[in-house]
């Protein structure tokens, strides 16, 4: 299936969780916040979260500003 | 220094610091502690997963400053609310600088659309510290809606043009009900003295600090400054006038 990862397409298997995606890619989910369909999943509900085909989902952090 | 007081919470010093555009995190985090700042601004942008980076949050300890979270990038007010809530989700402390700038030239706020989202992140139990230009109308607007601070510009994000718009930062700071950061423009420490000197409770420096050649020694300097500004304040400065005044005895000796 495809989701939309932070603007950008990304494929992924079937029945994979927010917080499955998140360790495939090696992102503490400590240090990002997830918003997915504009929606923001609260840190511990990140692996009840099952990603369907076009969802989207944008994983923010910090970074240095002003 | 006496303290800042900024929704009921004392702080020793009255210089914020911004994280970005520094060369390293060890630059960043030199200035800092060279401020002796105790709140910090970070920013909030997608993760980019191809070229992974070392955490921010790695390098600024919480106990010691208060992460103070920008909206900057927001266009209108609706972006800026989703990245405070955004930022609150990450486990920040609800305060917010709200900046809400949708031109990419000057970085101006927009007026109408920061009031709008200050509005709604009051009630939503956030401590929003607003960046707005130098309106004096505006600032009373958005401390009736119960915003903890006004931050009005000196001069345009990142321009190291210093305080540009004396009158109006004037009249803010004299008609005040919360305090008044002056933030934006501010490139040496004689800049943030001027703002302190004229009453300012407080400043928020960046550019001027990243772009130094030594950050860290740079954050000392403008600590000096704020610090310099502030009691020169307290002290009560003179009037300017446009005739001498002599400063010796005019009586006496020579011709009298």
């Amino acid at each position: 299936m495809n989701i939309t990862f932070n603007g950008k397409a990304k494929q992924l298997a079937a029945n994979t969780s927010i917080q499955e995606l998140l360790d495939q890619l090696r992102l503490d989910c400590l240090q990002v916040v997830v918003e997915h369909n504009r929606n923001i999943v609260p840190r511990q509900r990140l692996a009840e979260v099952i990603l369907n085909d076009g969802d989207t989902l944008e994983v923010i952090h910090f970074v240095g500003g002003g | 220094m006496d303290q800042l007081i900024i929704a009921g919470r004392a702080f020793n010093s009255r210089l914020m610091v911004g994280t970005g555009k520094f060369a390293s995190n060890e630059e960043m985090v030199a200035s800092m502690e060279g401020a002796a700042s105790e709140i910090v601004t970070v920013a909030l942008r997608r993760v980019d997963i191809d070229n992974p980076q070392d955490s921010l949050l790695n390098h600024i300890d919480p106990k010691r400053y208060l992460l103070l979270p920008n909206t900057s990038g927001a266009r209108d007010a609706e972006e800026a609310i989703r990245l405070a809530r955004l930022a609150r989700a990450a486990g920040c402390e609800p305060w917010v600088k709200l900046e809400v700038t949708p031109d990419p030239y000057y970085l101006l706020p927009d007026p109408i659309e920061t009031l709008k989202a200050a509005e709604v992140l009051v009630k939503e139990g956030f401590i929003v510290l607003p960046y707005i230009n130098a309106d004096p109308v505006l600032a009373k607007h958005l401390q009736e809606a119960g915003t903890a601070t006004v931050m009005p510009l000196g001069s345009p994000i990142g321009t190291n043009k210093g305080v540009r718009n004396r009158d109006n930062i004037a009249i803010i700071i004299e008609q005040a009900t919360v305090p008044v950061v002056v933030d934006a423009g501010l490139g040496a420490p004689s800049h943030a003295a001027e703002a302190m000197e004229m009453g300012a409770d407080a400043v928020l420096v960046n550019t001027a600090l990243a772009v130094a050649r030594n950050p860290g020694a740079m954050g000392v300097a403008f600590k000096k400054g704020v610090e310099a500004g502030r009691e020169a304040y307290l002290a009560g400065l003179g009037k300017q006038q446009d005739c001498a005044e002599a400063s010796s005895p005019l009586t006496g000796f020579l011709g009298a």
